[in-house]
């Protein structure tokens, strides 16, 4: 240093001075140390269906235990526990963490850019989701929260939950809602900045204007939750009493901070898996989108009216009923965008040349599951009907035709479409496909007949049911149908073990796509693009194949600035 | 031919089916009723957005399995049509979509008044002269007519307690008892969590909030006497959430009468015994 100053005059010609050359970490540790946005986006991925095998177990748990009546196989306190991870599981842990896993992984690609705007924030938003779920599945070691995934006070108050698992679950909610808001504005940042040449809001991919519109959606509603959640941390340990009645509170101002998260993060799960669909049918049916402009405005609509239908999940509470008008009819207006999107997808296979692989058997299933739960969300809309069905099977049947139907088979279409780009190979086709039908017959014969047990008077979130209810059958079926689409979740996880090592070469482009992640090669290098093609329409992969064609140079490129050293 | 013959007899089993066993597939497809008015207009009501939403379905599903079935591509097809859109369509469906939502509206709210709102009690109900539970100090009675029974509802970890009138000498938990023909209005609350109410023949779900009072009502008609009707809370309120069960035993005016005086007669013997217990404690200390 004192040399340095001391010497000033003398540094008169440029000199490169090494301090040291970093060597990129290998093995685990740079999946431990990575800022690359794929490499987040797989860790996602895999911590999602992790996740997603944990959460089925404690679902096929509770189908055994109310195969029959009287079943004996977990206590009620038991019963209470697992339908409580599952459902927070499901939500927080899986659909959540597999969106942000696909979204990481994409949209630098689909957008043309190197990586997302905030790489460090980025590796930190997946940290905080896995620490958040190691919390929450502690409590399994010292006493499971019980109070459902809804938590409604004053339940979930130290009063009547005294263990310590509604503090784990809180620990949760803060530490994926952290990682949820900062990979937010990591998404906002990148999509709104690093587009590619030529690619203007109407050339955007719809998936990027569905994880667009989930970012926002997520901003808006995550606060009220993190609010919440901090107001119940408080009155468990800290005397005040926001939701104790005995001290002033009252309990429906949880159910009203809660929902208004709770309903937004409803279409904050299906949305991207409508923009997934959106872009695997039109590449499946050799055809461009149908209503590319109405499918995106769709997007936007729902997320809009999504913000303000919360207390359709109140209409038992006590509630005027001008206020159960209002919230009947903002649930009513979101079916014309959804209606929108359906007839849009069915328009695009229509007069197409559909080719019949794996990723086009689930996104045409998505439509057909998800206009199932549409029907049963109107009905549960009206808030006369909803006061028989509310809280019964015939609303858990509804919301997982809605998440699993309308989400999950849209999630599954998407990992079989871009699985040979993350990792070069693809997954095999019949094991694919065989997947594909076990879990569609298994979700329907698990999920279709828990309208009729709910209509029949079996209230959701019990251990055990009478057999003068008329409901052994139905539950008897619904179990078996658990176990059926149990069965084709794993042939996918085999599937996806298999092809890791042994799946067929994929190649840049391996289903004629439209983006511009099939520009680059499987898997991409990391930072994606030497050269940056520049955009013209919405299927810029289309224009470049139609040019090599015509035998001319693979369109106009851009050269991307210089890429940083270190990954 | 031999799929065609195939498909000709799955067509023909399952309209068997569907003709066979209508009252049991009714009772699969639709919610309980037949317990009382508002839920038999529930039950009329949902049917109508069944039958709507069946509709809709058969359209939705029928172009989308037709769309993959006769788009699929062959060696030689046609070339996928290159289309983008088709504004009069969009804005068609649009269109529809909004009407059924607007005829849907206004179904619910001609249903609305009579689910919502109790009417009178009928002449074979609970008379005038036994109309010492019809507490006078409760607001704006619902109709002129007979005499309205009134029922506190509290719902208390897993167990309800059911309070005629505010004069505490007459209560039960578990199962309720009404008069037949009688309008039975329900104040509900609950004491420690949140319960909701639901018998489903009787109508809908009201939740017992603690720190508010829900409203709900039931009118069992006259040929149900002697039925008991059986519900259990439908909000998850505990470990013992499943066995909260609740029934409401439907009796003739003079059959309540007379198990009303039982009740009053054995609560008021209780108390005594109590008090006569607590006096010879007293006397031992």
């Amino acid at each position: 240093m004192e040399a340095g100053t001391a010497t000033p005059t003398k540094v008169a010609r440029p000199e490169v001075i090494v301090h040291g050359v970093e060597t990129p970490p290998r093995g685990w540790l740079a999946w431990l140390t990575t800022t690359d946005h794929k490499k987040i986006g797989i860790l996602y991925i895999a911590t999602a269906l992790v996740f997603l095998m944990l959460g089925g177990v404690e679902a096929l748990i509770m189908r055994l235990q109310l195969a029959q009546p009287n079943g004996t196989l977990v206590a009620p306190e038991t019963y209470n526990g697992l339908v409580t991870m599952h459902g927070t599981t499901m939500v927080f842990l899986f659909v959540i963490p597999l969106i942000a896993g696909f979204g990481n992984y994409l949209i630098p690609l689909m957008i043309g850019a190197r990586d997302m705007a905030f790489p460090k924030l980025n590796a930190l938003s997946y940290w905080l989701t896995l620490f958040g779920g190691v919390a929450f599945y502690c409590s399994i070691f010292f006493e499971p929260p019980e109070a459902g995934w809804t938590m409604y006070a004053p339940l979930s108050d130290d009063l009547y939950s005294a263990a310590g698992g509604v503090d784990a679950w809180i620990f949760l909610i803060h530490l994926t809602g952290m990682s949820s808001l900062l990979g937010a504005v990591n998404f906002v940042a990148t999509i709104h900045n690093m587009r590619a040449p030529g690619m203007s809001w109407g050339r955007m991919p719809l998936f990027v204007w569905t994880i667009l519109v989930f970012s926002y959606l997520l901003i808006l509603a995550l606060p009220a939750i993190a609010a919440a959640v901090t107001m119940l941390l408080t009155d468990r340990h800290f005397g005040t009493s926001f939701f104790d009645p005995t001290g002033g509170g009252d309990p429906l101002l949880w159910q009203h901070l809660f929902w208004f998260f709770g309903h937004p993060e409803v279409y904050i799960m299906v949305l991207p898996a409508f923009g997934m669909i959106s872009e695997i049918l039109p590449v499946f049916a050799r055809k461009p989108i149908f209503g590319y402009k109405a499918i995106a405005a769709a997007t936007v609509a729902i997320a809009f009216l999504g913000m303000l239908v919360w207390a359709h999940h109140m209409f038992a509470t006590p509630t005027a009923t001008v206020v159960l008008a209002f919230f009947m009819l903002s649930s009513f207006t979101i079916a014309v965008p959804t209606g929108i999107k359906i007839f849009n997808w069915i328009a695009t296979l229509w007069r197409g040349s559909i080719v019949y692989k794996t990723p086009l058997y689930f996104a045409a299933a998505l439509p057909g599951l998800f206009v199932i739960g549409g029907i049963s969300g109107i009905q549960l809309a009206i808030f006369p009907v909803d006061w028989q069905l509310h809280d019964s099977y015939f609303v858990v049947a509804h919301f997982h035709y809605t998440i699993f139907g309308g989400g999950v088979f849209g999630y599954f279409a998407g990992l079989y479409y871009w699985w040979p780009k993350m990792t070069g190979r693809m997954l095999s086709e019949s094991l694919g496909k065989l997947s594909f039908w076990l879990m569609f017959v298994g979700f329907n014969v698990t999920f279709l007949i828990q309208h009729s047990a709910g209509l029949s008077g079996m209230p959701r979130r019990v251990y055990d049911y009478n057999e003068e209810l008329g409901v052994t059958t139905y539950n008897l079926i619904s179990t078996i149908g658990a176990f059926i689409l149990a069965t084709g979740v794993v042939v996918t996880v085999v599937n996806i073990v298999w092809s890791a090592k042994r799946g067929k070469k994929a190649g840049n482009d391996p289903w004629k796509a439209n983006t511009l992640e099939w520009f680059t090669s499987s898997p991409p290098p990391p930072n994606n693009f030497d050269v940056i093609p520049r955009v013209r329409s919405v299927e810029p992969m289309k224009d470049i194949r139609r040019e090599v064609l015509a035998g001319a140079r693979p369109a106009e490129t851009v050269a991307q600035p210089a890429a940083p050293r270190s990954v | 031919m031999s799929r065609r013959l195939l498909t000709a007899a799955v067509a023909a089993a399952l309209l068997a089916m569907l003709v066979a066993a209508p009252s049991a597939l009714a009772d699969a497809l639709t919610p309980e009723s037949g317990g009382s008015q508002n839920a038999d207009n529930i039950d009329t009501l949902y049917k109508i957005t069944l039958y709507i939403g069946l509709v809709i379905f058969l359209i939705v599903e029928g172009t989308l399995i037709w769309s993959l079935v006769r788009f699929r591509a062959r060696r030689g097809g046609p070339e996928a049509a290159q289309m983008r859109g088709n504004t009069p369509l969009e804005v068609g469906w649009t269109l529809g979509a909004a009407l059924i939502l607007v005829m849907l509206t206004v179904v619910t709210f001609l249903y609305l008044d009579d689910i919502e709102n109790p009417p009178a009690s009928g002449p074979n109900g609970l008379r005038a002269s036994q109309a010492q539970f019809a507490s006078i100090d409760q607001p704006e009675p619902p109709t002129s007519g007979g005499p309205v029974l009134r029922v506190n509802v509290v719902g208390q970890q897993y167990l309800w307690r059911f309070d005629y009138g505010q004069s505490n000498d007459l209560f039960t938990y578990h199962q309720m008892v009404v008069p037949v023909d009688t309008t039975v209005v329900l104040h509900i609350t609950a004491s420690d969590v949140i319960h909701s109410w639901w018998i489903p023949k009787l109508g809908g779900k009201a939740d017992g909030v603690p720190g508010h009072i829900n409203e709900t009502w039931f009118k069992i008609p006259g040929k149900l006497a002697g039925t008991t009707f059986h519900g259990q809370c439908a909000e998850l309120c505990g470990a013992g959430h499943a066995d909260m069960r609740a029934e409401v035993r439907a009796v003739t005016p003079d059959q309540f009468e007379q198990w009303a005086a039982g009740q009053r007669e054995a609560i008021q013997a209780a108390h005594d015994d109590l008090a006569a217990q607590r006096r010879l404690r007293e006397r031992q200390d």
